[in-house]
């Protein structure tokens, strides 16, 4: 019966079974679609015809917003909250967009911290995303020590900027507060625990054969494919694509770190499954936490709010800078017109991305498999809809 | 692969990946929890704790730098100008009051809690708390107004505004009606020769 | 209990009815107790703490749970078909209810104390298929119709393996009653199935690796009769919201959450009966009588009972096909080699 399996919506008839194709709708409300998705499956049986994706939901108007703003820092909590999950990375973006544009050099000692809030974040996102993905998958109990970890790193964030998930921390040309005296050593002690709940996680839900099976010959997404949807970050990086932007694209302080950057091998299955891209995060979390500790133990001294500028007012251009955000390259395309307020701010989303290669990796592949699938993206509507 | 080696691999790793997990849950059954329960206890939020917002209106001179800050605006400030008599006394930070301040309403629904509006505040009377537990059964509620001015007193501070603006008002209009006369008496006069102007200075506009 | 009961009021009709009530009553309460100590321990293995604030430690939750699901409204979708979908849940209830009437809660008392027990039990559990069905056919949604036709599948297919198993047992026992299986596991720990029953010392020796691997069989294929992680997909919560559940609320709902929790001290309790013992006491003659055996079979079912929520908060769940793979590549086969092994050493 293969040619129901590749057709398009329609009865088959003729020499094989006569059925029929289901078009079913994994509603805006799901479980477990990452927030308000839409998926419309074509479904023949159990078997996935076509999915097609239907965002939206959360638009909430964050690039027109911009334009009204009174200055280039009131745009900071706004790029918080459109991917909620890992705001200091976006915040991070911005800030190096819109001091490429002004031509402002900040101190050392803010480049450390911004990289240090960023790898953090990316760690609490990740575990976000491994904690949610096993959930879809059926496993209850990592998610909730997913969560236990993360609190320790909202803990250290409020402790320095007073916020535990929208920060307004990274300014353009410095930070909000400096470190207070004990963030250094609180963050050691995390490094130091946080190890070996890595391995307690691997141990418990990664290499869990059922869950090996489940998501280790799905989902593959082949490199070249993944290269011409414009795929970024770990989904890429899980086919086997060796790119990193905190490496090849560097900015700000990456290059005094030594660490890996984590390719998907095809332990488990093809290379591109989901199982891989679940590897992915988990390596890139163990390096994370390594150029964590090289940059607590070189932070220089100095003073953050030196370089803020008082009045923000860039000469007529444009830029687009781009950094490594948890769930690959997240840009911002900055116009201004010589006034204060921006006159375009455009945010290219990698989930946005990412998310249009779906109807490609997911034909051929059960509805359970879907779900695995979407998981594995990594998406967040917040910007994927912005 | 060896299909038979494959599945009783299978099987092996199966069985062996399930004990592995059944006994880091197991060890967890007697690990202490890492909850607390929260309304009877709290937790200690750090001193840069961002929640609620708090206006000491005692030292707010009105110059309105929160509610241009806030990208939301969920700050509304209105400002009365206050007669050279008035006293309204000097902030704790030494600077001298010169505006009533009727309205300062906050609507805490729309804060996002960014903390822009703390950081202008010259006389740093903007401040945000730690205190997160304020729900409210009604939306307006939330609507938070920080001006300690009563009806009464803004009223008179109106009037005195009004009156003040309309005696200045008078008064440039006296003082136009004066150099308007004195130009026309001017211009009256018998003409008396008077010497050639001299040469007038270069007063060049400077260039905008 | 039987003849206690019959020297009471005779022969006549009541005799039966109060046989028939033990059973209910166990589950009930059963069920309060065993919907609280699932979320105490899913609770502490999440490192957190479930109930705390009704009573002390949130002993009396299940009480405030129950009484919850009883007024709430009983919402019936318009589409859908009113008949069987006020029908399913009671199905569902019945067909674990009547196989209770063949176990032994004691060495006093046996619902019904018939010569195919185990037999019986098999068939009428299969009364819970067509509850499901019907429930999700009922319920006009398309979610709630691949949850029973998976669970459907499920169940039948892992049938076989259990029935492999118990068949294995039965051939050692040499009757399907539960009693008399139960009271042939008598005398100390050394008598159970489990460890060779009442075979001489070197056929226990082969005996016992075989009755071992019959036990996970059976315990594996029974944790997909009753749907519980790794094997519910038909109650996936992430992906089909509640299965063959999502319309139902009220006391409706509560009926299949009883159904659901009883087919699991169901088999818990066979497993005890077939392969641990029964009621009999692991000591040779302590603690034994009518009493004590009642205590006996219920912690050992509860000890299963624990067993089994702590397999569902630790694995994830399988896929449709992989459970298929897993009943009829992996499971029967190892049943069916276990079964001729077993058969040849005792004809030995």
């Amino acid at each position: 019966m293969t040619d129901t399996l590749t057709a398009a919506p329609k009865t088959s008839t003729g020499k094989s079974l006569r059925t029929e194709e289901m078009i079913i709708n994994m509603g805006p409300q799901h479980p477990s679609t990452h927030g308000v998705l839409r998926l419309e499956i074509v479904v023949d049986g159990e078997i996935v015809v076509d999915v097609v994706p239907h965002i939206g939901y959360l638009h909430r108007c964050f690039e027109k917003h911009c334009e009204h703003m009174t200055n280039y820092q009131q745009v900071i909590p706004y790029v918080d909250r459109m991917d909620y999950v890992c705001a200091m990375n976006n915040e991070f973006a911005y800030v190096v967009a819109a001091e490429r544009l002004l031509k402002i050099q900040v101190p050392e000692r803010v480049e450390f911290i911004r990289v240090i809030m960023a790898e953090l974040q990316r760690i609490a996102s990740h575990l976000i995303a491994v904690g949610t993905y096993g959930i879809d998958i059926g496993a209850f109990t990592p998610f909730l020590y997913c969560f236990r970890d993360r609190e320790k790193i909202l803990d250290l964030f409020e402790m320095t900027c007073g916020a535990r998930l929208l920060y307004n921390y990274m300014w353009i040309g410095g930070l909000s507060h400096d470190l207070p005296p004990d963030f250094v050593p609180r963050a050691k002690e995390f490094c130091a625990y946080f190890k070996p709940k890595i391995k307690e996680f691997n141990d418990l839900l990664t290499y869990n054969e059922i869950f090996v099976k489940r998501t280790a010959m799905t989902g593959v997404l082949p490199a070249d494919v993944g290269l011409n949807y414009a795929c970024s970050g770990p989904m890429l990086r899980a086919s086997g694509v060796n790119w990193d932007l905190r490496r090849d694209d560097p900015y700000s302080v990456y290059h005094k770190f030594d660490w890996e950057v984590a390719v998907g091998k095809g332990e488990m299955g093809p290379v591109g499954s989901c199982w891989d891209r679940h590897i992915v995060r988990m390596k890139e979390m163990e390096q994370s936490v390594r150029i964590l500790e090289q940059a607590l133990a070189q932070i220089p001294e100095g003073d953050v709010q030196s370089a803020i500028p008082k009045r923000i007012r860039p000469n007529p251009g444009e830029v687009y800078a781009r950094t490594e955000s948890p769930r690959g390259e997240l840009g911002f395309y900055i116009v201004s017109d010589g006034t204060a307020t921006p006159y375009r701010i455009k945010a290219r989303g990698p989930g946005f991305v990412n998310l249009s290669v779906i109807s490609e990796i997911a034909k051929g592949a059960m509805i359970a498999d879907l779900v695995a699938i979407v998981g594995s993206i990594d998406i967040v509507l917040g910007e994927v809809d912005r | 692969m060896n299909p038979v080696a494959e599945y009783f691999g299978d099987i092996y790793r199966g069985l062996r990946t399930a004990t592995i997990g059944m006994r880091i849950t197991f060890k967890h059954l007697f690990t202490r929890a890492v909850t607390i329960q929260y309304p009877t206890v709290k937790m200690k939020l750090p001193e840069r704790a961002r929640n609620r917002l708090y206006v000491n209106m005692d030292d707010c001179i009105g110059c309105d730098q929160c509610a241009m800050a806030c990208p939301v605006d969920c700050i509304q400030i209105e400002t009365i100008k206050s007669t050279p008599e008035d006293n309204l006394g000097t902030t704790s930070t030494g600077q001298k009051k010169r505006l009533h301040v009727p309205v300062f309403d906050i609507d805490i629904a729309k804060c996002c809690y960014c903390g822009l509006c703390v950081y202008p505040c010259p006389t740093e009377c903007i401040k945000m708390t730690d205190v997160y537990e304020f729900s409210e059964f009604d939306r307006h509620s939330l609507i938070y107004s920080f001006s300690t001015m009563t009806p009464a007193e803004i009223e008179t501070a109106k009037m005195k505004a009004k009156k003040m603006e309309e005696e200045a008002a008078a008064k440039k209009a006296a003082a136009a009606a004066a150099a308007k006369a004195a130009a026309e008496a001017k211009a009256a006069a018998p003409a008396v020769p008077v010497p050639p102007a001299p040469p007038a200075a270069p007063q060049q506009q400077k260039p905008e | 209990m039987e003849q206690y009961l019959t020297s009471l009021f005779g022969d006549t009709i009541w005799v039966h009815i109060l046989m028939g009530v033990p059973p209910l009553v166990f589950i009930l309460l059963y069920a309060l107790v065993v919907i609280y100590l699932e979320m105490k321990m899913a609770a502490h293995m999440q490192d957190r703490l479930a109930y705390m604030r009704t009573g002390w430690h949130g002993l009396l939750q299940p009480i405030a749970d129950m009484l919850k699901l009883l007024q709430k409204e009983d919402t019936i979708p318009a589409a859908a078909d009113k008949f069987l979908f006020l029908l399913a849940p009671y199905v569902v209830f019945i067909g674990t209810y009547a196989a209770f009437a063949a176990l032994p809660f004691g060495s006093a008392y046996i619902g019904s104390g018939i010569n195919v027990g185990v037999f019986y039990i098999l068939a009428i559990s299969s009364l819970v298929v067509v509850g499901l069905l019907m429930a999700g056919w009922a319920s006009n949604n398309k979610w709630s119709l691949f949850g029973a036709l998976r669970s459907a599948a499920q169940i039948v297919s892992y049938e076989i393996p259990s029935a492999l198993a118990i068949l294995a047992v039965v051939m050692m026992a040499g009757t399907m009653n539960l009693q008399e299986l139960s009271a042939m596991q008598t005398g100390g720990i050394g008598h159970w199935m489990i460890l060779g029953g009442s075979l001489p010392l070197a056929k226990k020796l082969i005996a016992v690796p075989l009755m071992l691997v019959l036990f996970l069989i059976y315990y594996v294929s029974s944790m997909a009769e009753v749907n519980r992680t790794p094997f519910d997909i038909p109650e996936a919560e992430s992906e089909l919201v509640q299965g063959y559940n999502t319309e139902y609320s009220g006391m409706k709902f509560a009926i299949f959450y009883l159904a659901e929790y009883a087919n699991l001290f169901a088999v818990s309790a066979i497993v005890t009966v077939l392969f641990f013992g029964g009621w009999a006491s692991p000591f040779a003659s302590l603690m034994t009588g009518p009493w004590w055996s009642a205590f006996w079979f219920v912690t050992k079912g509860m000890f299963f009972v624990s067993l089994n929520i702590w397999l569902r908060w630790t694995l994830p769940r399988f896929r449709v096909d992989q459970l298929m793979y897993m009943s009829w590549k992996v499971l029967t086969p190892f049943a069916l080699a276990c079964v001729v092994g077993l058969g040849l050493l005792l004809v030995w």
